[in-house]
């Protein structure tokens, strides 16, 4: 098990909804990165967590910017730090709108540019700063204020559009896991170059469950196969964790879907599919894993 | 050094000699050739800059505004659709406070497709917060160049600055220009709100309605700030390389009756127009307008005297752009002429036409309204 540093660069006092996630994710990811680290922070849940101006629950620099253009913004300021000789760490923390729609462009960008940073995208599966519509990381099935009877889409392949740009590291993890988490974070930033990583960030007020069950929910992901945690590094693929178990055995998709308010206008043929699609999925990993495809 | 080449040419060589650490750009009709100059300039160890080749220019302005967050210097060009669709990152990076040097070649926004020069591009981000200055002639494009690095990175300006060239008219017309070793001119750069891992800070965290008016008068203040600084930065430009520039550029304006005004390749033209219109016995004058922001005072001087405004640009449902500026910073009613859009061409002989049928008050589209 990983060495956890005992410093601290999120204040306990975030403006984050009770339950929330994202501070998690945001602890063991700073505890990773260390104080010389720069946050790119496009209009996300991430804006409002850190406070007020004056105030700051962040003590490292963390750069606000536009929605479209967080992976851009880290581009120039990668190349700036890179021509003033500093290795400072340049991080986009950016959810799932801001990363798969609005933001795509600007990611595929830096990406296809080799820049030297990590892009992190926090998925809770919907525009939940504005109050929980439809984007599309949102998965078949779920209601949102925007899809009200469920969405009637499987959920965007956004780790397969990212492995099509073959960053030099790529990992998936989740906010219930944060040793594996952290040490995802720090293998990505000892290595230069374009690092992507997506992390399931479950939301209670977005997910509709109570806001004691965030843990809960997330291991319920992968442990279902709905979210698997796995790295890839120079295109090779590798499951970590509990999701090592979930290839073996997985508990039904059902559990983890009736666990949610969301899912309650979800079809037999939603979880069908939904089941399948795990299916398939892993089916799929399995290949890349032993090196078949 | 003399060289000759074109408005594109001359701005990319006055990036090169202003050295910035980071440039980030993408490629658009009319402006192309800056970058190309830009990324042969790094390539052949001339500038010694990262040249960042952006997917657009939304990001082309936001990698700018990541570069000059960390205190680097940094300078990026762009034209016509590409300035409207970076519209959002102009704005911010007025409103972050970073003096980011841009050339933007004037040019019309569809539809129909059209490359030629027009300021409906510029002007439409008028409120951004960005300082606009308008050349005339390629060395103008160098010099103006060089100077806005000088102004945007004073401490009391601290805010972005775009140097517009006509597009075709300036950008891809050939002239002799000298460029300068600016090293005395420009000082380091020092931005005293630069990213520093040592102290931390949040950077465009949610604001308050109270923090919020507090920057918006701040942004106020570095534009009003940024008039006496653009005059010392002209005027000590003039001392080292012996060429002087102005918020106007005026000729035989003094003891005129009647005065023309116009932005960019036109204010040059219509300098012609007024030696012909003095051989006529008609006592005509001309004002260049260099600095549309901040707008220069000229209330002074055009008290009783005819106007005659050339527009390459239109507000819809209000009139031509310098027109209503100079409505309502000087109470005057121009003839306000709207002439050159697209790239129509309007000649010295045109503009002599437009004088000497001039209605003040009204308002005439060139070419169109007969």
């Amino acid at each position: 098990m990983a060495e956890i540093p005992d410093d601290e660069y999120i204040l306990k006092t975030t403006s984050a909804c009770a339950g929330c996630s994202i501070p998690l994710c945001l602890r063991y990811i700073t505890k990773a990165a260390g104080p010389d680290t720069v946050l790119v922070i496009p209009a996300c849940c991430t804006s409002v967590i850190q406070g007020l101006y004056p105030n700051t629950a962040v003590n490292i620099p963390i750069y606000n910017v536009a929605f479209a253009s967080a992976a851009a913004v880290a581009s120039g300021m990668s190349e700036a730090f890179r021509a003033a000789g500093k290795k400072t760490n340049v991080i986009c923390f950016g959810g799932d709108g801001g990363t798969v729609d609005i933001g795509i462009q600007a990611l595929s960008g830096a990406l296809e540019r080799g820049t030297d940073f990590l892009y992190i995208c926090y998925d809770n599966e919907a525009y939940s700063n504005t109050g929980m519509q439809r984007s599309g990381a949102t998965p078949l099935g779920a209601a949102t204020t925007t899809t009200p009877t469920g969405k009637k889409e499987f959920k965007k392949d956004l780790d397969a559009i990212v492995n099509a740009h073959n960053p030099v590291y790529m990992a998936t993890a989740c906010s219930a896991y944060p040793v594996d988490l952290y040490n995802k974070v720090e293998k990505a930033l000892s290595i230069p170059g374009p690092k992507f990583m997506h992390i399931l960030a479950p939301c209670p007020p977005g997910w509709r469950y109570p806001s004691d069950k965030t843990v809960a929910l997330g291991k319920l992901a992968v442990q279902s196969g709905m979210w698997v945690l796995y790295e890839r590094e120079n295109g090779k693929m590798s499951l970590t964790g509990a999701s090592k178990a979930a290839a073996k055995k997985r508990i039904p998709v059902e559990d983890y879907l009736k666990a949610q308010g969301r899912f309650k206008t979800a079809t037999k043929e939603n979880v069908a599919e939904l089941q399948q699609m795990v299916e398939n999925n892993f089916k799929r990993i399995e290949k890349e894993v032993e090196g078949i495809c | 050094m003399l060289n000759v080449g074109t408005g594109n040419k001359a701005v990319a060589l006055a990036a090169r000699d202003a050295r910035p650490g980071v440039v980030a750009a993408y490629p658009i009709t009319p402006q192309t050739e800056i970058v190309e100059e830009i990324a042969n300039q790094v390539g052949a160890g001339n500038l010694d800059a990262r040249y960042i080749p952006v997917e657009s220019e939304h990001s082309a302005m936001a990698a700018c505004i990541g570069v000059a967050a960390t205190g680097t210097r940094t300078f990026t060009a762009t034209s016509s659709h590409g300035l409207v669709y970076m519209c959002e990152m102009l704005h911010w990076a007025a409103g972050a406070r970073l003096p980011i040097v841009m050339a933007n070649a004037n040019r019309a926004l569809g539809p129909g497709w059209n490359i030629g020069s027009e300021h409906s591009d510029s002007l439409s981000m008028r409120d951004s917060g960005w300082l606009q200055v308008y050349a005339s002639t390629v060395q103008e494009a160098y010099d103006a160049t060089i100077i806005a690095f000088r102004i945007a990175e004073n401490e009391n300006v601290l805010l972005p600055v775009m140097i517009n060239l006509d597009g075709f008219l300036l950008t891809h017309i050939t002239q002799a220009f000298e460029s300068v070793d600016p090293s005395g001119y420009l000082p380091d750069i020092n931005t005293p709100h630069a990213i520093d891992i040592n102290n931390p800070g949040g950077y465009g965290t949610l604001t308050a309605n109270t923090e919020h008016f507090k920057f918006r008068h701040d942004i106020m203040k570095g534009m009003k700030n940024s008039v006496p600084i653009i005059e010392r930065a002209e005027e000590e430009f003039a001392k080292q390389f012996g060429r002087k520039y102005g918020m106007t550029e005026d000729y035989m304006a003094e003891d005129a009756e009647v005065i023309i005004i116009a932005m960019g390749t036109l204010g040059k033209e219509m300098e012609v127009a007024v030696d012909k219109l003095r051989e006529e016995g008609i006592k005509a004058g001309s004002v260049r307008v260099r600095w549309f922001r901040p707008f220069p005072d000229l209330k002074e001087k055009f008290e009783g005297k005819d106007l005659i405004v050339i527009d390459r640009d239109y507000s819809f449902g209000f009139g031509g752009i310098l027109a209503n500026e100079l409505r309502a910073k000087t109470c005057c009613d121009p003839y306000s002429v709207i002439a050159g859009l697209g790239g129509q061409d309007v000649t010295y002989d045109d503009i002599a036409v437009f004088v000497r049928d001039r209605k003040p008050g009204e308002e005439f589209w060139f070419g169109v309204s007969e």
